[in-house]
């Protein structure tokens, strides 16, 4: 069981850090092995905005190896030189946690496949996201601890979707946590709950046309699934209703683009979505109690049916 | 507790119309038997007055102290209870066994109204997953729309969604009534073994999967039958019963029911009277 939610504002922007940050923690009695979030913050769309980590959370609970801090301030210092090596200029650096970092950078490419594998080849480096609007922002810990240790409560933006966890099938570490980046689409995320049954099948076959994989965890494939969709020319919403049959299992998922807002349930609606529409905010979650953190006041929400996809656009 | 007596002939219960069916095989039938109702004690009740009203906000309260609130006011005799700000909290209004009249003025989460035994509630607003699971009886009336599993294995009484409900609506329901307003999702009856299900709306696929017996009504577009569902005859006794039904859930009243299919058990699943493999070795 995990908890999921998303919120999109049409036309405006808000507070997204602090409202994604109340939804996810009203979900978190339905896990809090860690949680994520994929904000979509105003900026000036000049600059990538790259969130990676160089290492693992290896605090309380956690599934990792524990390392020294020097390991992480050498594979820093490689990701530096190979931005340098690609041209890529690092306009603005932040070290949130020894782990954890932002860089914004002026890079000039509409591919950032080369660019990620370049740089995920180092090993111990992930990028968790690459976008010039995305942020995901996840680690060990309920939605309260992961916002106020990244400081996501003041992030203005136009939409969000997150994740609460609870570890199932893979580990309890960053890498396993959502949001997933849909590498190597810039502003692309994706968080899921529920279970595929056909993940190594599909798993196989996608690294086999070139995609990648960094976790064992199966929700990964939703976001590596649309992202190869979406690379062959589908749109968001294409990729996602082929999902419905090319995904075996039971799911709940949330895609976001840099402009838009999807959601999708699998033919046998066996994983929850309470969703609330009005012509200013779409807003859903697992639990009615989530969106409740956001309207408190008495709203009309219900349950899309089985097999439903549906897109919003900022 | 009342006298359950184990019935081989046909049983008072049976003679006033409260039960009809004769269940053959290994069943063993046991019922209510009137002649001890006297004696009949349930733990947990209390009288109450419906002219008695009060109303409580539950906005600050945990889904446990507001249920131990609704025991504390029925204890005290208050027979209407209306209940402010539920916004959206799980497990509110579970495991009332009394007569009572119940007002949420909102919506809803998981689990409500769970388990209860007799009360009339109204909710102002939806309702999460599993809304009333295992109602025994009384009558539950919701004027937005439900979540998924909605009336899960209920055994009596009314539960009435106007608007739309989710999937597997009426799971493994055991008797009572549900009725839909609006339409319905996927697995809807899905393995009901008793009762009657009426959607006035369209209902998604596999209606009435692996149904044992019990009935559905559909005003609208079915998805697709589910294994073992078959139409049947919709018949004028059934029209008069859902023109009855529908108008004291106060929903669909000028509906009409003589288009409406209905669908039953084919029964080519049933193995009640097989013995199990092991117990024919043991026979043998």
């Amino acid at each position: 069981m995990c908890g999921i939610a998303g919120l999109i504002h049409r036309g405006k922007s808000s507070n997204v850090g602090s409202e994604l940050q109340g939804m996810l923690q009203a979900l978190k009695h339905r896990g809090e092995d860690s949680t994520g979030y994929a904000l979509y913050g105003d900026t000036d769309g000049k600059n990538f905005i790259m969130r990676f980590k160089v290492g693992e959370n290896v605090g309380e609970g956690s599934s990792s190896v524990m390392e020294d801090v020097s390991v992480y301030d050498e594979r820093k210092k490689i990701v530096d030189e190979t931005l340098a090596e690609m041209g890529a200029k690092v306009i603005k650096e932040e070290r949130t946690l020894p782990y954890s970092l932002r860089y914004e950078i002026d890079y000039d490419t509409k591919d950032l496949l080369d660019f990620s594998q370049r740089i995920e080849s180092i090993p111990g480096v992930e990028i968790l996201s690459m976008g010039k609007s995305l942020e995901v922002i996840k680690d060990l810990g309920n939605a309260k601890m992961v916002c106020d240790r990244y400081s996501l409560d003041k992030v203005v933006g136009t939409h969000a979707i997150g994740h609460a966890r609870m570890a199932t099938e893979s580990g309890v570490d960053i890498k396993s946590a959502h949001p997933f980046w849909g590498y190597p689409f810039s502003d692309v995320s994706v968080v899921h709950n529920g279970q595929l049954t056909n993940y190594w099948n599909n798993r196989r076959v996608l690294e086999n046309k070139g995609m990648r994989f960094m976790s064992e965890c199966d929700s990964e494939l939703i976001a590596v699934y649309i992202a190869e969709k979406m690379r062959h020319g589908a749109t968001l919403e294409e990729g996602m209703k082929e999902s419905l049959t090319g995904l075996d299992g039971v799911f709940t998922y949330f895609v976001a683009t840099k402009d838009s807002l999807g959601m999708a349930k699998d033919t046998m609606a066996a994983k929850p979505l309470v969703l609330y529409e009005s012509d200013d905010l779409v807003a859903m979650g697992s639990e009615e109690i989530a969106i409740r953190s956001v309207l408190p006041q008495e709203i009309d929400t219900y349950d899309p049916f089985d097999g439903e996809v549906k897109v919003w656009q900022i | 507790m009342a006298n359950l007596k184990t019935v081989s002939k046909k049983s008072k219960a049976q003679s006033m119309g409260m039960h009809t069916e004769v269940l053959t095989g290994r069943t063993q039938q046991k019922f209510f038997n009137p002649d001890e109702a006297e004696n009949f004690y349930y733990f947990g009740t209390y009288d109450v007055d419906f002219n008695k009203r009060t109303e409580l906000d539950v906005k600050d309260m945990t889904a446990p102290e507001a249920n131990k609130e609704i025991d504390n006011l029925m204890s005290q005799g208050y027979g209407t209870i209306v209940i402010k700000n539920p916004q959206g909290k799980h497990s509110l209004g579970v495991g009332i066994l009394n007569k009572l009249n119940l007002i949420f003025e909102g919506s809803l989460g998981y689990f409500g109204m769970g388990s209860c035994d007799g009360p009339i509630v109204r909710i102002n607003g939806r309702v999460g997953w599993s809304c009333a699971e295992n109602l025994m009886a009384g009558k539950v009336v919701i004027e937005k729309n439900a979540g998924s599993c909605f009336g899960a294995a209920i055994r009596g009484g009314d539960l009435i969604c106007k608007g739309s409900v989710g999937a597997r609506t009426g799971i493994d329901m055991k008797g009572g009534t549900i009725i839909i307003g609006g339409d319905a999702g996927a697995f809807t009856g899905f393995m009901m073994q008793r009762g009657r299900i009426i959607i006035l709306g369209d209902v998604g696929i596999n209606l009435g999967d692996s149904m044992y017996d019990g009935t559905i009504f559909v005003g609208g577009e079915i998805g697709s039958y589910g294994s073992d569902a078959v139409d049947s005859e919709l018949t004028p006794s059934d029209q008069d019963w859902l023109k009855r039904k529908l108008k004291v859930a106060e929903i669909g009243e000028n509906f009409d029911v003589s288009k409406m299919k209905k669908i039953v058990a084919g029964k080519k699943l049933w193995n009640y009277d097989n013995l199990e493999p092991t117990e024919k070795k043991g026979a043998i």
